[in-house]
């Protein structure tokens, strides 16, 4: 049945900027504070106080245009957003209507099979966030917490480009990684600095019009979007092949049931009222302004990519995934400057590295393991000291105690035995406790000699030499 | 003489040749404001103990011969919709009934730099909704020269302050008349300066593109001394303008001559009273007779102004004043279902039949499907205004006009046709619209002894303009010194 529809799908995504201070006055954007202590009267809308633009908020957008592909306005206005509910102190949010910031961008996304896919981007716009709301379940009673007040945000819009979930999780990680490496937002989805709301019709294949969309909002995690768009693909689908009609609503997915609901229909949607903020002068941009941004862009995702397949000689996959993240980027290059050896960071971070950070769920910057530690370890194996099946275990230890790789050889003792002779001695006891592998060795078993090794590791708690090792063990079995 | 019967120049010239100490200034204005305003009703609010305070702290220093300031213990008198620290700031409304604000307008911070005293809050329209201070939760304020009649509005308190020798000067706002039309109503000075010119931070916002604050005064040159005082740039009010700071008293010269004061013929023929037109007449034939050019222009697009003015004004109210939502602060409801509840029952309970009127008004031109209608279109024809006025101003150098098409009128009279009270700002609306700067004079007095104002209006930033003109008035005729017999 999927198989007959075409899913259409289109992005709002916010983010938080990381400005220093809020977009209208002076009071801190940090995250976590006690509630109500990151505020003042302007940021709360108290009577007759009025709103200054933070510069660096256009410029922070402006750059995510000028790294999107977007033109730049030169002539922006910001208008009211009228609405009521408590989080909303002045009963509208500024925000931008008709004119926004940047238009008509678009970034190309890469799949599973290494396609390029370009995704347009509608618009991007400057606005403020709203506070929070806290629901006190024992008294019962609804607070309001008006830190996150005035919060700079910038609403990216896609186009309803995007086709499937894997797309849009490919597109939501694209954004995260030229945000990173603008150095605009932390994009930490779990404090809801990074969020987006899936706008998603269906319809039968070969169908020309749009089928009818629903939003899903606020989704703050790449596994809410895919499983929001998933359930509400299979809703949609399912509505129309048993003859019902999609109406269109604004829904919520819970994450925790992995099942959305309907918010509020379309009859109920709000009438805004947008109109031009008058408090407010218009965002007049000169032509230098906006060149100088450009030219001084830091380096963006795919040149880093391609930059690291040439100089670094990796494949396009692993230099994608190198780069997706700017942390992990430079977790890689400042790792490879320490100890030479740009394969085995490559295969540490996308291995090993990547397996314990998905298991702890954290992002490399939030690691304990930090880059010198990751380059004696590669040291530590690239000069014989130790194995790389030691190397494995050290760096367990290394990421959950954050001790350095030659501190924890050496309390441990893990140096690998290089020392021919010991390594003799130990090979000679052995093979001449198990005359029975011996003896099917030479009856042509070539089995029998990994569990000879397999009983010289263990004497040696793995320290032995492998090539030591198996050069010594057969010489001696072919005498 | 009592000294609160003095100008502003002359109380402070006196108080710095300490001729007279702060503190018995004080206690001649707050003596007056005791019987008067028992009458009049022009204060919300007396501020009496932090002026005293004020006032031995600033004598202090005079006594040390410190500069305490162009106003140094001058007595001033503030509109209630002005934020002052400490202070309850109303606005007229249940709505704000006690509500102190945590800071200072950037007006106040200015009047108190230089050393002026703030002795209290005065009564205004609701929300500077209103032509005759009638439509104030809190109180009514009466024409000190008939007190059957209203003060006009919305800044009515400070007019009456001002006219009745309750404080030196006062601060009003103005949006769509509310500072020129009380002080028309009550023959004192009142100045509208050019949108940008005074900051509006701390300024409880009607109307946010018109709202503009400027001072009450009993001459034209008390007009300058504060306007020197309150303008300028300021960085928390991004449509402030940042222009190099003036002296208006420079443009304090009795010279009219080589000025030429346009006049619209068409705009002032229809809708007036005789007697204001007949004193409108003389003005303008005294103002002649003293060298200045009279030439005629053409205004078509004024009269269009009241229709855009209550599609803009309304509509940004509306979002102005959807922040009274009993949250956080202001009226709240007493018994309420849920947070819908909330919200209908504490707006409904704290907000006047004007303030909802209003607010309705602005929430329908709005909406979708109306927005073009009337908001955009309205925005058009705003533009036409002022392209319009920019022209006429080419050829002359002030344009006058009565400042309200009658004098003022009985309570009750117009307040149950808003339509009608509504035509009283033909005349002034025009001015914000454009973001002009214009004043009002005393003009005369109908034969029932009611003021009659002239209105003079300048090109955006020409303030001197006016205050040259308005001098030179004012210099030739006795109308300011008649004071209400109260």
């Amino acid at each position: 049945m999927r198989e007959d529809y075409e899913v259409v799908i289109g992005l709002e995504v916010h983010a938080e900027l990381s400005t220093n201070t809020k977009i209208y006055c002076n009071c801190t954007t940090k995250f976590g504070a006690d509630p109500n202590t990151h505020c003042c009267p302007i940021c709360t809308g108290m009577p007759g106080t009025l709103p200054v633009l933070n510069e660096k908020v256009v410029e922070y957008a402006i750059k995510m245009g000028l790294a999107t592909n977007c033109e730049i306005a030169k002539f922006s206005k910001q208008d009211r957003k009228n609405y009521f509910y408590p989080d909303l102190p002045k009963a509208y949010q500024v925000s931008q209507y008709d004119l926004p910031l940047c238009e008509k961008g678009y970034i190309d996304i890469m799949l599973d099979d290494n396609q390029k896919k370009r995704i347009g981007i509608t618009r991007i716009h400057i606005e403020e966030d709203a506070g929070k709301l806290i629901h006190d379940a024992y008294t019962g009673d609804t607070l309001v917490d008006m830190n996150r007040c005035a919060v700079p945000l910038i609403e990216i819009v896609s186009e309803p480009d995007i086709r499937s979930s894997k797309e849009a999780v490919a597109y939501m990680q694209t954004l995260k990684s030229i945000l990173e490496y603008l150095e605009i937002c932390d994009c930490k989805m779990q404090e809801g600095s990074l969020r987006c709301d899936v706008n998603l019709s269906v319809r039968k294949k070969g169908e020309t019009k749009f089928g009818t969309r629903t939003e899903t909002k606020n989704l703050n995690s790449f596994k809410a979007i895919e499983r929001a768009i998933e359930f509400e693909i299979d809703r949609q689908i399912e509505e129309l092949e048993n003859g019902g009609t999609i109406y269109q609503e604004t829904r919520r997915f819970d994450d925790a049931k992995g099942i959305g609901y309907a918010m509020r229909s379309k009859e109920d949607a709000h009438d805004y009222r947008y109109f031009p903020e008058p408090d407010l002068a218009p965002i007049v941009m000169s032509d230098e302004y906006v060149q100088n941004l450009k030219e001084n862009l830091p380096e963006m995702p795919h040149t880093r990519k391609e930059r690291y397949m040439k100089e670094y000689e990796l494949s396009e996959y692993d230099a994608k995934h190198l780069t997706d993240s700017k942390y992990t980027a430079c977790f890689f290059e400042n790792t490879v400057k320490l100890c030479g050896n740009a394969k085995a960071v490559a295969n540490w971070i996308m291995s090993d590295f990547a397996k314990m950070l998905n298991e702890a769920e954290i992002e490399i910057q939030d690691s304990k393991v930090t880059e010198e530690n990751l380059a004696n370890l590669i040291k530590l194996i690239d000069s014989g000291k130790i194995s790389s099946a030691i190397a494995k275990k050290v760096f367990i230890d290394m990421f959950n105690t954050g001790e350095d790789a030659n501190k924890i050889v050496e309390q441990k003792g893990l140096v690998q035995i290089s020392d021919e002779g010991a390594i003799k001695e130990v090979v000679e006891k052995i093979v001449e406790a198990n005359p029975k592998s011996v003896e099917d060795y030479h009856n042509g078993k070539d089995k029998a000699i990994g569990f000879l090794v397999g009983q010289i590791m263990k004497e040696t708690k793995g320290k032995a030499n492998p090539q030591i090792v198996n050069k010594l063990l057969k010489e001696i079995l072919d005498k | 003489m009592e000294s609160y019967k003095l100008s502003l120049k002359e109380i402070a010239d006196k108080i710095k040749s300490k001729s007279v100490t702060i503190k018995e200034v004080l206690d001649s204005v707050y003596e007056r404001i005791d019987t008067a305003d028992e009458v009049l009703g022009a204060y919300i609010t007396l501020d009496k103990e932090n002026a005293y305070k004020r006032a031995e702290l600033l004598q202090s220093k005079l006594d040390n011969g410190e500069d305490i300031g162009i106003l140094g213990g001058v007595p001033i008198a503030i509109k209630d919709n002005i934020c002052t620290n400490g202070l309850k700031t109303t606005c007229a409304s249940r709505m704000l009934e006690d509500f102190v604000p945590i800071y200072d307008a950037t007006v106040i911070n200015k009047l108190n730099d230089e050393g002026a005293i703030i002795i209290g809050k005065t009564n205004m329209d609701e929300f500077a909704m209103g032509s005759s201070t009638e439509t104030s939760y809190m109180k009514k304020t009466k024409n000190p020269y008939n007190t059957d009649h209203v003060p006009g509005g919305s800044s009515g308190g400070s007019a009456v302050a001002v006219s009745a020798d309750m404080a030196f000067a006062s601060l009003g706002s103005d949006t769509g008349g509310s500072i020129r039309q009380p002080a028309s109503y009550c023959s004192v000075v009142g100045l509208k300066p050019t949108y940008g010119l005074v900051s509006r931070f701390g300024l409880i916002a009607y109307a946010s593109s018109l709202d503009q604050i400027g001072p009450l005064t009993k001459t034209v040159e008390d007009s300058a001394i504060m306007l020197n005082v309150i303008s300028g740039y300021d960085n928390k009010d991004t449509t402030s303008a940042n222009l190099e700071t003036k002296d208006y008293t420079k443009a304090l010269v009795n010279d009219v001559s080589n000025m030429k004061i346009g006049i619209p013929d068409e705009f002032v023929k229809d809708g007036i009273n005789e007697e204001v037109k007949q004193t409108y007449n003389e003005a303008i034939k005294k103002l002649e007779s003293l060298g200045a050019e009279i030439v005629h222009i053409n205004l078509d697009y004024a009269k269009y102004s009241l229709a855009t003015y209550y599609i803009i004004a309304t509509a940004e109210a509306s979002s102005n004043l959807g922040r009274y939502d009993g949250i956080r602060y202001g009226h709240r409801a007493k018994d309420f279902d849920d947070l819908i509840d909330l919200y209908k029952k504490s707006r409904t309970e704290g907000f006047g039949e004007e303030v909802k009127r209003r607010i309705m008004l602005g929430t329908y031109v709005l909406s979708s499907g109306y927005y073009d209608a009337y908001y955009k279109r309205a925005q058009c024809v705003r533009t036409l205004i002022i392209s319009e006025f920019k022209k006429a101003f080419e050829g002359c150098d002030v344009i006058a006009i009565p400042t309200a098409p009658h004098t003022s009128f009985k309570f009750n009279e117009k307040s149950e046709n808003p339509l009608e009270m509504y035509l009283e700002d033909i005349y002034t609306v025009p001015v914000n619209i454009a973001g002009l700067p214009a004043m009002s004079v005393p003009a005369g007095f109908d034969k029932e002894g009611l003021p009659i104002g002239l209105q003079i209006i300048a090109n955006s930033f020409e303030e001197e303009k006016i205050f040259k003109v308005a001098y030179t008035f004012e210099q030739n005729t006795d109308y300011n010194k008649k004071r209400p017999n109260i």
